[in-house]
């Protein structure tokens, strides 16, 4: 390997750049100043960074270099990262995508944020998003849509595009995401990286701006299983100040990454692989799992038969504990507020009518309407039942099998402008993701090959609490296969 | 399901949002489409099946009334729209 080609840290996986962050052939500085310099190079054109924190990450990167002269650097130390926009970081701005905290500078740090500072990762900047992550495109965000590295006129998926996008392009070596129907495994399976979104309550929720309470999940999104495995390591674990978050040991998810697969039972969904699956789509994930049989797993058909409804249950349990969850926002203690405004009523509904954008209130709107008077049986009650025979069908499922596969999407990546007046045809982007968040079960999504140039996720569905099974089973095939080692044309 | 322009206005003033008329139809539409969406849920009969409340019935973790946090009143109120003397300010409620 020549001088020029060692230096391309970008080419390099999260764990590799740790290894020369440990032996001293890198100094986090230098590191930062590389994946800087390329957010400065790139990220015009592909907008998936709001702010870009260069001045703390510099200060950062020093503590960090310093940290592993004297010997107490853990295996993050000293390593950027990119933090969605959804999570609260102390003196700096945290937008949500939305203008309503176009102007918000956060007081304190998200426990994610914050754990992951402890371990001595450098925040490189904040990343695009679609408004309070309700989207799956990247479209709804207030600062503009971000471009999927590998076709520049179509989306990187969403809610965490930015994120996506930017490990995609290898601007960051990794991200946070946060995943509430798929956002964080459709825009990994749209820009062919790897991301995990854990069991509901596996990763505290506090300073991540809420959106839809009992199904918001934080987790990582990088290049391979083993950089996942590692960052979710730093992220997991109890803590006080988010209620629902579980108080269970957090194994040391790289230790079972080595596992080898034979016997592994694979659960496929005929319901993942019927109408609405492209085909040559199907034809990719076919292919992964012929790997997975070479590696000696066993293929299952199951039946998720309620999964089907996944979709309209979402729409209700989303929108009603948005619509509650954003009522927060009424221009009294922080962020936008409207300009001269009369009275109460006026400031309120003008702040809110202007703050928000399109998505968001009809959101809102279809959660007021099914928290209202006389409906809430018809509606959220109905749709909390039909979750309950959601998950059944899943803790059936695994009675039978280990690990759930299929698509993590039904598409490549559309266009840019293609559904954005269509708000049904986007929501069903999310067909095959919605049902694991009603559960509250871990998933990931893998890169399993391309269709026309455009990258395709493997989506692995795991039992609770089974994320070192799903890092192991993903790991096992991307030492198989190189479809994670892939870098779009424009950022090589 | 279909929601007409009245129960739309009436949805946005219970959410405290402001709709321009002309942005109205464009709701209705929408809105309407995303019940006929959700009305697929009614294909499956739930009587008698027990609401989920959460995926791993884990029930309301309560702890000490103590105090936790200390006062940081200055510190969250210099990213407030309008304060003044320690007081949030809005437009006058009280004639």
């Amino acid at each position: 390997m020549g001088q020029d080609e060692m230096k391309m840290y970008h080419k390099k996986t999260l764990v590799e750049l740790s290894v020369l962050l440990q032996a001293g052939e890198v100094s986090s500085v230098e590191l930062t100043e590389y994946f800087l310099a390329r957010i400065n190079a790139h990220d015009k054109n592909l907008n998936s960074f709001i702010s870009v924190t260069e001045t703390q990450a510099l200060a950062a990167a020093e503590q960090a270099d310093a940290a592993i002269k004297n010997g107490t650097a853990g295996p993050l130390t000293g390593v950027p990262i990119a933090h969605k926009d959804i999570f609260c970081t102390e003196g700096v701005r945290t937008s949500c995508g939305s203008k309503m905290l176009d102007n918000f500078i956060s007081p304190y740090d998200a426990t994610v944020v914050s754990k992951l500072k402890q371990a001595g990762m450098v925040m490189l900047g904040k990343t695009n998003m679609d408004e309070f992550a309700m989207g799956s495109s990247n479209e709804t965000s207030f600062y503009g849509p971000v471009k999927n590295p590998w076709q520049s006129d179509r989306i990187p998926g969403g809610s965490s595009g930015g994120s996506a996008a930017a490990v995609a392009a290898r601007l960051a070596p990794a991200a946070t995401g946060t995943d509430t129907g798929g956002s964080i495994r459709q825009p990994a399976a749209m820009c062919g990286i790897t991301g995990i979104k854990p069991t509901y309550g596996r990763i505290s929720r506090y300073g991540m701006i809420a959106f839809a309470s009992s199904l918001d999940q934080a987790g990582p999104m990088a290049q391979s299983a083993h950089d996942c495995a590692l960052l979710l390591n730093a992220m997991a674990g109890f803590d006080d100040k988010d209620s629902t978050c579980l108080d269970k040991e957090v194994p040391d998810y790289t230790a079972e990454l080595d596992k080898p697969l034979s016997g592994l039972r694979i659960g496929l969904p005929k319901e993942y692989f019927g109408e609405g699956l492209d085909a040559e789509v199907e034809k990719v994930v076919r292919g992964a799992l012929d790997e997975y049989k070479k590696l000696g797993a066993e293929l299952i058909d199951i039946e998720l038969p309620n999964s089907g409804l996944s979709v309209p249950v979402y729409y209700v349990v989303a929108p009603a504990e948005c619509s509650a969850n954003l009522s927060r926002f009424d221009g009294v203690r922080y962020g936008y507020r409207c300009e001269n405004p009369v009275d109460l009523m006026d400031m309120y509904t003008r702040t809110r009518g202007e703050g928000f954008g399109a998505e968001v209130k009809r959101r809102i709107m279809v959660g007021t309407y099914a928290l209202s008077s006389g409906y809430y049986d018809a509606y959220y009650l109905k749709s909390q039942q039909l979750r309950h025979k959601i998950s059944e069908d899943f803790r059936e499922a695994f009675e039978k099998v280990d690990v759930i596969m299929g698509p993590t999407a039904p598409d490549t990546a559309f266009k840019i402008g293609e559904k954005s007046d269509d708000p049904i045809s986007m929501y069903l982007s999310d067909i095959y993701t919605i049902a694991v968040n009603l559960a509250g079960l871990p998933g990931m999504s893998v890169p399993a090959g391309f269709v026309e140039g455009r990258p395709v996720g493997l989506q692995i569905t795991g039992n609770y609490f089974q994320e070192s099974q799903l890092l192991n089973v993903a790991h096992q095939y991307q030492l198989n296969t190189d479809w994670h080692r892939a870098i779009p044309e424009d950022f090589l | 399901m279909s929601l007409d322009a009245d129960e739309v206005k009436k949805i946005a003033y219970l959410a405290r949002l402001k709709i321009e008329e002309a942005d109205i139809p464009g709701y209705v539409s929408n809105l309407s489409d995303i019940l006929d969406l959700v009305e697929q849920m009614n294909a499956v009969d739930t009587a008698g099946v027990t609401p989920m409340s959460h995926p791993l019935d884990a029930v309301q973790r309560l702890r000490e009334d103590v105090v936790t946090e200390g006062n940081q009143r200055e510190l969250f109120q210099a990213i407030a729209p309008k304060t003044e003397d320690g007081l949030y300010l809005v437009p006058q409620v009280i004639e």
